[in-house]
């Protein structure tokens, strides 16, 4: 159970996570009904504000892991992983 | 060098490039990066907490409705440059602005301004352990989202220089060409900037307001502190602080003879520019606002030989109508009367911005979508302004000027719109005047290269120094690393011109030059030998020139043009210059 709340990505877009980036996954954060955590190596920050995500410095190939604390969020959290997945379109 | 290391109280000389000529003497003013008052901090009660956080939420919200509505402005083809908008619009409620801002006012007891701030750089700080150059450079996101804010909890406009009530001296790290506009003549004694060249548009407004600047001085927001005792001595590009009391007896004794040798050269301003050889020049003025004809004329201008019609569009969020336009070229035109007045459209600069208009971010504007290109994108505007210059010139001698130009169908372009302008005012029943020459700046190569083809298509040339020996010379005169390098009497330069007057000749036409070239007499011999007709500059100027040519054989330029043209090097033409002319620009220039 707990497994599927958490998952690894990996940035895959040259600029890395700058903020359009940030700013999509701050704003699908800003729905989930818990709180939502990147980590990158012993950071953790809190996905919902921008300037948090960008302070990770996360460059093409960084690997995060993504963690919600509600099981009613997965959604939310598949949502974010799809994002990394896609190269956020860009 | 500086010896003001440990804030040591004694004098000290920062060096930097004269932006415009003049002695001033009295307190430093800092202005910070934006043009923000420096932000004050004071305590807040504990009463009064809540509805100093609520001040704080109203300008976020204001902020953002701000924002959504430039955002909604912007045309569907461009919305792909939005996102950065949009990222701002969240940045704004990110919690470690919005929420950190509310605790530190909780926390501190202090005011939303210096809550915010506090905020803003914590979240600025953790940006500059970045090594990644692109992500790094996002701090950059944060401030101005911090400080769209800070604008509306400080209950200012664009910028709070236009409330300065003290006789200063503005000490900022650079100017924008909208904040120097706000500038008020009686209310500041002259300012100094760490950015900007000599050609810059921060130095030709300043020029034009007649106080003396020094920029370009790199250090100067970070080593002079408010009410600072500072001398700026615009004639030298130097700035003293904290000076001795001999200093100060020095520079007031100079002051004074600065201001004698003015006023001479003023009164002499009526009298034409007629050389020594009896060839009559005319001598005309670069405005910005219709308020500054009073300057051409107190100078004795013969005209405006440039009208820059930014301002009108600048100072404003939304965009002026064809009545407004046409009222202030009609006052204008008629305070000029009998003189020409030469209206150049608008020319949203490099370093300008139009409020009204959300501007999508190009790396290189000075390269980029502006003046005429601007003006044939959206025909509506261009249109606005074309029938007000119209229904202007029915009340004198207005000329048109066609910024810009690259190209010959710009120029065609431009003609036809001019003609369906005309053609929409007769329909509509208004007096105009379609009679009017019809002139081109010539300020990018490919124009002089092609100024034959162009002379054909127009009744005269204007020849804008300051963008063509940028262009020419690939400098951007607001970069101090290279400003120095930006000199008009670049043989490449000199060449360019004698081919677009010679061109302009051959098919009948004048040529004109409305640059600050034609405002440094050391260029003037070389302007007269090149064949220019007239010369237009910042008011201010006029005098000086006009005193200039008087002692100038035109004969004598023409000559010195046959050697100049055989040079290569800039210090070779000096050399020149100085040898020919040299006694008599000295001793008229200098009044040491």
């Amino acid at each position: 159970m707990t497994e599927e709340l958490k998952t690894d990505v990996i940035v895959r877009n040259s600029l890395g996570l700058h903020a359009r980036p940030a700013a999509m996954i701050a704003k699908l954060a800003m729905s989930a009904s818990g709180n939502i955590w990147l980590t990158v190596g012993n950071e953790t920050v809190d996905a919902t504000s921008i300037i948090d995500i960008l302070s990770l410095a996360c460059m093409d190939g960084t690997r995060l892991t993504i963690e919600a604390e509600s099981a009613s969020d997965i959604d939310v959290l598949r949502q974010i992983q799809s994002l990394f997945e896609k190269g956020f379109n860009e | 060098m500086n010896n003001h290391e440990n804030g040591a109280s004694g004098e000290f000389i920062l060096t930097g490039i004269s932006g415009s000529p003049g002695i001033c003497i009295g307190k430093a003013y800092l202005v910070d990066r934006e043009g923000v008052d420096v932000i004050e901090k004071y305590f807040v009660g504990q009463h009064e907490i809540k509805s100093e956080i609520n001040r704080f939420k109203n300008a976020v919200k204001k902020a953002r409705t701000e924002l959504s509505s430039i955002i909604d402005g912007v045309p569907e083809e461009l919305r792909d440059n939005t996102y950065i908008l949009e990222t701002h619009l969240l940045l704004h409620k990110d919690k470690m602005l919005y929420d950190k801002t509310i605790e530190i006012i909780k926390k501190d007891h202090v005011n939303a301004e210096w809550a915010l701030k506090k905020a803003t750089s914590r979240a600025v700080r953790m940006f500059k352990q970045i090594t990644d150059p692109y992500l790094g450079a996002r701090a950059a996101d944060i401030e101005h989202v911090s400080d769209r804010i800070m604008r509306l909890l400080a209950g200012i406009e664009e910028v709070n220089i236009s409330g300065i009530d003290k006789r200063v001296i503005l000490v900022a790290t650079h100017l924008t060409p909208a904040e120097t506009s706000q500038i008020q003549l009686n209310r500041i004694m002259g300012f100094i900037t760490d950015h900007g060249g000599k050609a810059s548009h921060t130095s030709i407004v300043a020029r034009s307001l007649e106080i003396p600047a020094v920029l370009g001085l790199e250090t100067a927001t970070s080593v002079i502190k408010n009410d600072n005792f500072i001398i700026v001595d615009g004639n030298q590009g130097i700035v003293i602080v904290n000076p001795s009391e001999e200093t100060l007896l020095d520079y007031t004794e100079l002051r004074r003879r600065y201001a004698i040798r003015r006023a001479d050269i003023i009164r002499s301003g009526e009298l034409p520019a007629e050389s020594a050889d009896g060839i009559v020049f005319r001598v005309m003025g670069n405005i910005e606002l219709p308020e500054e004809i009073v300057g051409v004329r107190d100078n004795g201008g013969d005209g405006i030989g440039l009208f820059r019609t930014e301002f009108l569009y600048i100072a404003r969020n939304d965009f002026p109508s064809e009545e407004e336009l046409y009222e202030q070229y009609r006052e204008t035109v008629e305070l000029m009367a009998p003189h020409p007045v030469t209206i150049r459209t608008l020319d949203i600069n490099g370093d300008k911005e139009i409020p009204s208009l959300p501007t999508p971010h190009e790396d290189n504007p000075a390269l980029g979508l502006r003046a005429i290109r601007f003006c044939l994108k959206k025909p509506e505007i261009f249109t606005t302004q074309l029938r007000a210059i119209l229904r202007a010139a029915s009340h004198g001698t207005v000329r048109l000027l066609l910024p810009m130009i690259s190209g010959c169908e710009e120029i065609s372009e431009s003609i036809r719109l001019i003609d369906s302008a005309a053609e929409s005012l007769e329909k509509d029943g208004l007096p105009y005047n379609r009679d009017i020459q019809i002139g081109i700046m010539i300020e990018v190569p490919s124009a002089a290269i092609l100024a034959d083809a162009m002379a054909e298509m127009v009744d005269f040339f204007s020849i804008g120094t300051n963008d063509l020996v940028q262009y020419t010379l690939a400098i951007d005169r607001g970069n101090p690393h290279v400003a120095h390098l930006y000199n008009a009497m670049h043989p490449a330069v000199i060449r360019l011109i004698r081919h677009i007057v010679d061109c302009a000749r051959a098919k009948d036409k004048p040529t004109y030059i409305c640059g600050e070239m034609a405002a440094d007499p050391i260029n003037l011999p070389v302007i007269l030998g090149l064949g220019i007709e007239e010369l237009s500059m910042a008011p201010q100027s006029i005098p000086e020139i006009k005193n200039m040519i008087r002692r100038i054989s035109v004969a004598d330029t023409s000559r010195l043009m046959v050697d100049v043209l055989k040079k290569n090097t800039v210090s070779e033409i000096h050399e020149l210059i100085k040898n020919r002319f040299g006694d008599m620009l000295y001793s008229e220039i200098y009044a040491r």
